[in-house]
């Protein structure tokens, strides 16, 4: 681990980041890497977050998908938990919430695989701070 | 296999459901049949857009064409010209209201977006045990910028400027705060987080301490800088096991990267953090309990002044900040303390988390600028009351709050206007009740709370709220008279007026506002010995009609009690003196001949 010493460490390091950051989100022609994200708060994990995100990192490398499973904190949406974001590459990542193993198993099948959206979506209805420049 | 090259997501939240987005679907869906599309373009319904009063809300992918008011009848149009043809439906997209242009790109129409998220900014977006990620969104950038940019004069000026107020519950401004502590001269001095989040349905600070403890991090360290403190406590409850280890994990990630320790980023300014564990006493929110608990002394509340900021935490001067309120703070240093002012009201600038509970259809986490609406929130965010019931009030504040009712839901919500009102913005909970609840026994709920988390030092909070939670029990049991609604009324001024902490002068809050906007219940108890909502039992009886009864003796055999009687092939009767109102017998009747009343 290398210490952060001066504001031009950190500078170079954010831009660094970001880019590894950016180019698992991005992607690029070659890339194909699929991207979940598991609502992991307390209320996520007492509804069963963990073993959803255990069935996504189980099952997708059993399907051959090239994915990135990770945790993150609480989205918001209590009432569907668990929630997840799937982000395929080149697109809006998309939320579902409700997400089972059974509901997991049919998105891994159809929007996964085939870009075909199954019931459970959360639209995304809030601004975040980078494009709020009011 | 199919791959869609569009999707028409519908609107499915109870509001378009409930205006025909199931027609919509079902004749999108003929549509594409007909002109045999349906393996290249998908009907998907999804969850609320939060517009819902514009909806039903058809939006198209991938180009996020967003329609609004839509009808089944349009669904041949959408087919045929911007499924087929590739143009938009004009007449179906959003105006905007300033200058009735048509916004079609619903990346543009953020505006339409009730929320705002800046606290909880990285929540459900970065790993939260990534440190990397968080950097990758700007955390420690903003640190950075405070400790090479500015001087803890001029950093305390922007927060000033900025207009934050503390979002634990009291509101008052962050910057002054921090002044006073700054002005305070000792050999050491200390940041205290407050993570002692104890309303009953608020979950914020534990949301955000679990999904992006770096913001909370990055800002006790500025908030070190500024007042000259090298030491940073978190006093977070013993009860949030997760919140705890996150918090843990992402402290030791900081100090490998040298942003915690000694001379950080070469300035010379060091700062560390360490916990401190809560066993879950709700006074302990209160900061000189909180800080006596932290010194290992009784989590009790002590007479102010002297202010923490003179002599706080081992008699040293000490800055106290709730979890929410550091979250804000980061953005606050990146985007400018004018970008902040300008958002919320007048006197409460940016945002406010809330934690939506009760009677409604999306209860979660949502956060909106001050100066939204409770029925924006209530019935756009959280999507309306459940099962399409009757709004009765909402609870803001916790224990400390009150009622209000539906005569406040056009108030802009900020500090002001809701004490105005009669309740208090708390940390954020809010708990919606709908006509099933009944408002005395919400009254006695939340005495039960105070008189259980009182802390027993002071005797207008220790025996006054016992007191008015055995006056209200009173009233439940229908055995209430006019006069106990005035010592209900004028203990409660007592109290309020009598005792050391907020927890003595607010509990009395949630009786006071019920009696306000509730009066009519309470006389119904009193008076008419009848609750409305039909939550006290005692002022419920089971009947059973003689006309539709035939005998059956099912409720008899279910009866725990034994309270019910009658011959085979009789009528049945129920002993008043006996039944517990436990609501078996209405259960088991096959034949409706048992009723409330």
């Amino acid at each position: 681990m290398v210490k952060v010493k001066s504001l031009a460490d950190l500078q170079n390091l954010k831009a660094n980041l970001q880019t590894k950051v950016d180019l698992r989100e991005k992607g690029d022609s070659a890339e194909r890497l699929v991207q979940v994200r598991v609502a992991m708060a307390t209320c996520g994990i007492a509804s069963g977050a963990k073993k959803v995100m255990e069935f996504f990192i189980d099952e997708l490398e059993k399907r051959n998908i090239d994915a990135v499973v990770t945790q993150t904190g609480c989205m918001g949406y209590c009432y569907a938990e668990p929630t997840i974001e799937v982000k395929l590459p080149n697109q809006d990542p998309v939320v579902f919430g409700y997400v089972d193993s059974k509901k997991a198993d049919e998105i891994i099948e159809k929007y996964i695989k085939n870009g075909e959206l199954v019931p459970g979506i959360i639209p995304v209805n809030y601004e975040t701070i980078d494009n709020n420049n009011q | 296999m199919a791959k869609y090259k569009m999707h028409l997501l519908v609107c499915g939240g109870t509001g378009c459901r409930a205006s025909a987005s199931d027609a919509i679907v079902g004749k999108l869906q003929k549509e594409l049949d007909e002109k045999n599309l349906q393996d290249e373009v998908q009907v998907v319904m999804t969850g609320c857009f939060g517009f819902c009063e514009k909806g039903p809300i058809v939006k198209v992918l991938p180009d996020n064409t967003f329609y609004v008011q839509v009808k089944p009848d349009d669904a041949k149009v959408i087919v045929e010209e911007h499924v087929i043809k590739g143009r938009k439906v004009e007449k179906l997209l959003y105006k905007d209201p300033a200058d009735q242009k048509e916004i079609s790109d619903s990346k543009h129409m953020g505006f339409y977006k009730k929320q705002l998220r800046i606290a909880l900014r990285n929540c459900g977006v970065i790993n939260p045990e990534n440190i990397e990620e968080a950097i990758a969104r700007d955390a420690y950038a903003a640190l950075a910028k405070v400790l090479t940019e500015m001087t803890p004069q001029q950093a305390i000026q922007e927060m000033i400027d900025s207009g934050l107020r503390g979002r634990g519950g009291g509101g008052f401004p962050t910057g002054m705060k921090w002044k006073i502590a700054s002005q305070n001269h000792a050999d050491q001095k200390y940041v205290v987080c407050n993570a002692d989040e104890g309303d009953p349905g608020a979950f914020m600070d534990r949301s955000i301490l679990e999904g992006d403890p770096h913001s909370v991090i990055e800002a006790m360290a500025i908030n070190g800088y500024c007042i000259g403190a090298t030491k940073g406590l978190v006093y977070i409850r013993a009860e949030y096991p997760l919140a705890i280890e996150r918090l843990k994990i992402a402290i030791n990630q900081v100090r490998e990267y040298g942003l915690l320790g000694d001379d950080i980023l070469g300035t010379g300014f060091s700062f560390d953090i360490q916990l401190r564990y809560g066993a879950g006493a709700f006074v302990c929110g209160e900061e000189t309990a909180l800080i006596h608990s932290m010194e290992g002394e009784r989590g009790e509340p002590t007479f102010k002044p002297p202010f923490p900021a003179e002599s706080g935490y081992l008699g040293k001067p000490t800055n106290v900040n709730n979890v929410e309120t550091y979250a804000n703070i980061p953005v606050i240093y990146l985007k400018g303390a004018n970008w902040f002012n300008k958002i919320g009201t007048a006197k409460s600038k940016g945002t406010k988390v809330f934690a939506l509970a009760g009677k409604i259809n999306n209860v979660g986490l949502i956060e909106v600028p001050m100066g939204t609406t409770l029925r924006e929130v209530i019935y756009e965010i959280g999507g309306g009351i459940k099962d399409g019931k009757k709004f009765k009030a909402v609870q803001t504040g916790g224990p400390s709050g009150g009622c209000l009712t539906e005569k406040h839901l056009d108030t802009p919500i900020d500090y002001d206007n809701l004490i105005a009102s009669g309740s208090m913005m708390g940390s954020g909970g809010m708990i919606v009740m709908d006509e099933d609840d009944c408002m005395v026994s919400v009254a006695r709920f939340y005495l039960d709370f105070t008189v259980e988390e009182s802390c027993g030092k002071c005797a207008p909070c220790r025996i006054g709220n016992k007191r008015l939670h055995e006056q209200l029990d009173i009233i439940c049991k229908g055995k209430g008279t006019l006069a106990d609604m005035d010592k209900l009324r004028n203990l409660s001024h007592v109290i309020k007026d009598t005792s050391l902490c907020g927890l003595g002068q607010t509990s009395p809050n949630p009786v006071l506002s019920t009696l306000d906007n509730f009066y009519d219940e309470y006389l119904e108890h009193v008076h008419d010995k009848k609750c409305r909502a039909g939550v006290c039992k005692d002022l419920m009886q089971y009947i059973i009609d003689t006309e539709p009864c035939v005998g059956c003796t099912a409720c008899a055999r279910v009866c725990p009690v034994g309270a019910i009687s009658g011959e085979r092939k009789g009528p049945h009767t129920i002993d008043q003196t006996i039944c517990i109102k436990c609501g078996a017998c209405m259960d088991k009747c096959k034949f409706n001949a048992i009723s409330i009343h």
